[in-house]
């Protein structure tokens, strides 16, 4: 049996799978390491480190948002659940829209943060993305606030999105979340 | 106002031209500076500036006891050239400059030292607190610009305990004060 690597018509492949649970636990991951690391003490050994990996993941992250995005392009998202109401269709679409954009959002946000001055922003001593806009009045400040709402929005979100799909495995009891969890066997 | 009485009061001043010359701070062409440093971890002089402020002084030769200085420093205006230290030190832990955005600092004394220069006297209000401050002053020189202009200029530097001011953020024992200094050049108006 080969790996179903790609989506079918009704199922996703493991590509679209491993990406979606990856993005999850990097958006989980960043929002708490963001609100706890902006409370460290400049004594705690976590000081200069927490932003490290926050920076470095949340670059992470958007490289996989523009795989995601691309894969979208490249492999067409299989059918909405034959069983789901046109407006439990047209809700999800507008959901996971909405996620792409504010997660582009927070990384442009976060870019225009730490690059606010001229510093470029590192990418786990790997490589440093050159800032671009800069030293614009008020440039980190604003961006910063935008940061923290738009993270705030997105999770809740994230609560509403995993509140639907166990609505369907539960109430519903269909096939929604599973079909997120391996791919289905009518992938073709 | 009556001619007669502008007349009278133009001829007063021709007469006593130097009677508390008002000089207005160049900011305008930044020939002023108001910079602070604070020592990191004690290991090094970390420096960082106010980049928008404005204030006006009178020094009179013949009285400089007279002197008075009168600044207004825009908080939010601070650069350290570092985006993310200086979106700390505008949050609440540090100037909070959201509740805060102005600092103010008005002389109420000078004790001149005989060479030009002296101790400042006056009120600093920062972050919402005001403390007497003591600023120590040189002059740096006074003369014709090339311009035709009339410029003073002075550095005056003093030392302000954060915790004064409401600052309680540990940046440890060797960063519980801060200097401030100011260089200003003058024009006379």
């Amino acid at each position: 049996m080969t790996m179903q690597w790609k989506n079918g018509k009704t199922g996703y492949g493991w590509f679209s799978i491993l990406l979606h649970w990856a993005v999850a636990l990097l958006v989980f991951g960043l929002f708490g390491l963001g609100l706890w690391m902006v409370d460290l003490g400049y004594y705690d050994a976590w000081y200069q480190r927490a932003p490290w990996w926050h920076k470095g993941l949340g670059v992470t992250m958007l490289a996989l948002v523009l795989v995601r995005l691309a894969w979208r392009r490249a492999n067409p998202v299989p059918r909405p659940m034959a069983g789901h109401a046109a407006w439990e269709v047209r809700l999800s679409r507008a959901v996971h829209r909405l996620f792409y954009l504010l997660l582009l959002l927070l990384a442009l946000t976060g870019y225009l943060m730490v690059t606010a001055a001229g510093d470029g922003l590192e990418v786990f001593d790997w490589f440093v993305i050159p800032a671009t806009l800069s030293d614009v009045d008020g440039q980190e400040d604003l961006a910063g606030d935008l940061h923290r709402w738009l993270a705030w929005t997105t999770v809740g979100l994230a609560g509403l999105h995993a509140a639907g799909a166990l609505k369907h495995h539960l109430l519903d009891r269909d096939a929604t979340l599973k079909r997120m969890l391996r791919p289905g066997p009518d992938v073709t | 106002m009556s001619r007669r009485l502008t007349v009278l009061l133009l001829g007063l001043a021709l007469a006593f031209p130097a009677w508390s010359a008002d000089y207005v701070i160049d900011t305008a062409k930044d020939h002023a500076f108001i910079h602070f440093r604070i020592k990191h971890l004690g290991f090094s002089w970390l420096y960082g500036r106010f980049n928008e402020f404005e204030g006006t002084f009178s020094y009179d030769e013949a009285a400089p006891e007279k002197s008075a200085v009168d600044i207004t420093i825009d908080v939010a205006s601070l650069d350290t050239n570092h985006a993310e230290r200086d979106k700390h030190l505008r949050s609440d832990e540090f100037f909070d400059v959201e509740r805060y955005p102005q600092a103010t600092f008005t002389s109420t004394a000078f004790r001149p030292d005989g060479q030009g220069g002296g101790v400042l006297v006056g009120e600093l209000t920062l972050r919402g607190v005001t403390r007497p401050v003591e600023i120590a002053v040189e002059q740096i020189g006074s003369g014709k610009d090339p311009w035709g202009g009339f410029r003073r200029g002075f550095q005056g530097r003093t030392t302000l305990a954060l915790r004064d001011f409401g600052i309680d953020y540990d940046l440890g024992p060797s960063a519980r004060e801060a200097e401030v200094i100011l260089s200003i050049e003058g024009v006379r108006q």
